[in-house]
């Protein structure tokens, strides 16, 4: 991994490539979901996935994610060519994700919820934990300690002991986040964090966005299809429509691309 | 007080303890069918199967060894040793951790995203299988089980209640002994699922399989994982049942008689699975002894259950303690 990190204007570093997709191309049947498609991922950055309804964005989250597994092309993470993987396995590699549509223990407490994310940091026996001894008990406490950070950075404090089901979707969508980041992730998956919020909540969000960045120096990688909350939000900005890429590059550089501006800022739509 | 009364709560004692079995095989039902969202008809099957292994290896039967025989003219049927309780519990619990090993790779990881009507034909299938791989390889005579549970007669609570009432209860030693072990095995389980970094996956797979992997949970190995506390919840059942009227092929059939616990107490509820059992249990000794044998000419015991169940589903579908199927429109 060559080193070409720079510092942004805002002072935070960006480091060399993290996650490389070359030439990912993911078919259901006869329908081409992702045709083509190159981008990378660098250290420490808010990398943005938009473009239209059905444009594939969620399909290209679900490729890095490991629920799909793409026809043609590489995934290269951490400088290294990503064999086909089950989900969980991307998961323990370090990337973490949300989900559009909440995907969440319902039937668990907000502080439940969040220890899962700390699962793949586990490691004590089975037999030590079925005796709750030793190794296992330290694993607990240190794991409580992490998990208490998050909620506390998020704000969540006063839901700790609230099963999920009983929250409102905003908070769902932050106990998601907080799930997510107790793993500790080397990389954020964001399937559009900001949907269906209003937009007091979207800045809440943003902000919560912006502050991990800085906070963990979490790299993240989010979709949305507001365009106005990812300008301001990302360092670079990939375009997808119709399941191909239109632009990519800083959200001055893709606001200006005629291409995009066609595809997408130029039709009507919502 | 009337000697009538003093019946009527001896009969609702023995009830409950019958009850605890049910219970014990309704627990294997529900673990597997939180897990999962199979319904496992085998679960009956696999207490009988647990039983056969454990009396099989503490008297050091050969396994297959009719099949060993006529295909190599041999006529071994022991090994000539016994193996004490403890190991052939072990042992036992190897094999049917191994069992749910097989049964996740060999037949549920090639069902993935089947309708549940399927998946709930593979474990009709699997149950009539391990009910004929018992009886190849242990032979199909009724056993004795004897791990040195006490058996026979409380005396203390029948001089007790002798004294008291002029009437001694007849409590069977082995029943207090199989409510105690269900409790401690409910009570484990129940810490397990709380505290535990398995049992909090365990729970979570139980929530949503979308989100477990998300955070790194393997669905196959915690489907092995409930499948092999099944397993072990099968062994303590047949134990149990094998003390009380020893090992044989009808063992099988308490599996039905978890149905009417499950639908009484939620398919989805390990409390509910606990008081289904001791309401079944108890609801069909005390029927029997005041309405059955009195004025229906008895054998009540065989139907009860199910029509109590069948009542039940009418007025609270998801049982006492299920969750509510609300589907959105």
């Amino acid at each position: 991994m060559k080193d070409d990190s720079y510092v942004t204007s805002d002072g935070r570093t960006i480091g060399g490539v993290l996650m490389d997709l070359r030439r990912i191309t993911l078919r259901f049947g006869g329908v081409e979901a992702i045709k083509d498609i190159s981008f990378d991922i660098r250290e420490g950055e808010i990398r943005a996935i938009i473009g239209p309804n059905g444009a594939g964005k969620s399909s290209m989250l679900n490729v890095i994610s490991g629920f799909y597994v793409p026809q043609e092309g590489e995934v290269w993470f951490r400088g290294a060519r990503r064999p086909p993987m089950k989900p969980f396995q991307v998961a323990r590699q370090g990337i973490a994700r949300t989900f559009q549509n909440i995907a969440l223990f319902e039937g668990m407490t907000v502080l439940d919820n969040v220890m899962t994310g700390r699962l793949t940091q586990m490691k004590a026996s089975m037999l030590s934990e079925a005796i709750w001894w030793g190794k296992a008990q330290r694993e607990e406490l240190a794991n409580r300690e992490r998990v208490e950070r998050v909620i506390d950075f998020l704000e969540i404090q006063h839901i700790r002991k609230t099963p999920v089901g009983r929250l409102p979707y905003g908070l769902k969508k932050r106990v998601e986040l907080a799930r997510a980041l107790a793993a500790q992730p080397r990389l954020l998956l964001l399937d559009e964090p900001m949907a269906g919020m209003n937009v007091e909540e979207k800045e809440d969000m943003s902000r919560f966005i912006l502050d991990v960045n800085d906070e963990f120096g979490t790299t993240i990688a989010l979709i949305e299809h507001d365009m106005g909350v990812v300008m301001d939000l990302s360092d670079r900005v990939v375009v997808m429509d119709y399941g191909r890429k239109i632009g990519d590059g800083t959200p001055h550089e893709v606001r200006n691309n005629q291409e995009v501006i066609d595809a997408y800022l130029g039709v009507a739509h919502d | 007080m009337p000697d009538q009364v003093l019946f009527a709560i001896e009969v609702t004692l023995n009830g409950l303890m019958a009850g605890v079995l049910y219970a014990l095989v309704a627990l294997g039902f529900v673990l597997i069918f939180k897990a999962s969202g199979i319904f496992n008809y085998a679960q009956g099957v696999m207490a009988l199967f647990a039983a056969l292994t454990l009396v099989g290896i503490m008297d050091g039967q050969v396994p297959f060894a009719h099949l060993i025989n006529v295909v190599f003219g041999t006529n071994v049927h022991h090994f000539g040793w016994t193996v004490p309780a403890l190991l052939a519990i072990a042992l036992t619990m190897v094999v049917m951790v191994g069992f749910a090993w097989a049964v996740n790779r060999l037949v549920l990881r090639h069902l993935v995203n089947q309708v549940p009507i399927i998946l709930f034909m593979a474990t009709i299938g699997l149950a009539y299988f391990l009910e004929g791989l018992g009886d190849m390889m242990w032979g199909a005579d009724i056993k004795k089980l004897d791990v040195g549970l006490p058996q026979g007669i409380n005396g203390w609570i029948d001089s007790t209640t002798f004294d008291a009432f002029g009437y001694g209860f007849f409590i069977d030693n082995l029943d207090i002994v199989a409510t105690l072990i269900a409790a401690i095995l409910v009570t484990g389980l129940v810490l397990f699922s709380q505290y535990t970094k398995q049992g909090r996956a365990l729970r979570a797979v139980a929530d949503d399989h979308q989100a477990a992997l998300s955070v790194g949970i393997s669905l196959s190995f915690i489907w092995v994982l409930v499948w092999s506390i099944a397993g072990f919840v099968a062994l303590v059942a047949g134990i149990m049942w094998g003390a009380k009227s020893g090992v044989q092929f009808s063992l099988s059939l308490i599996a039905l008689k978890a149905l009417p616990v499950l639908m009484l107490g939620g398919f989805t509820s390990i409390p509910g699975a606990i008081v289904g059992g001791l309401i079944i249990g108890m609801g069909e000794k005390l029927f029997e002894f005041l309405v059955g044998a009195p004025y229906l000419g008895g054998a009540t015991e065989i139907w009860f259950a199910y029509v109590l169940a069948l009542v039940f589903l009418v007025f609270r579908p998801q049982g006492l303690f299920g969750e509510k199927i609300i589907e959105r429109v």
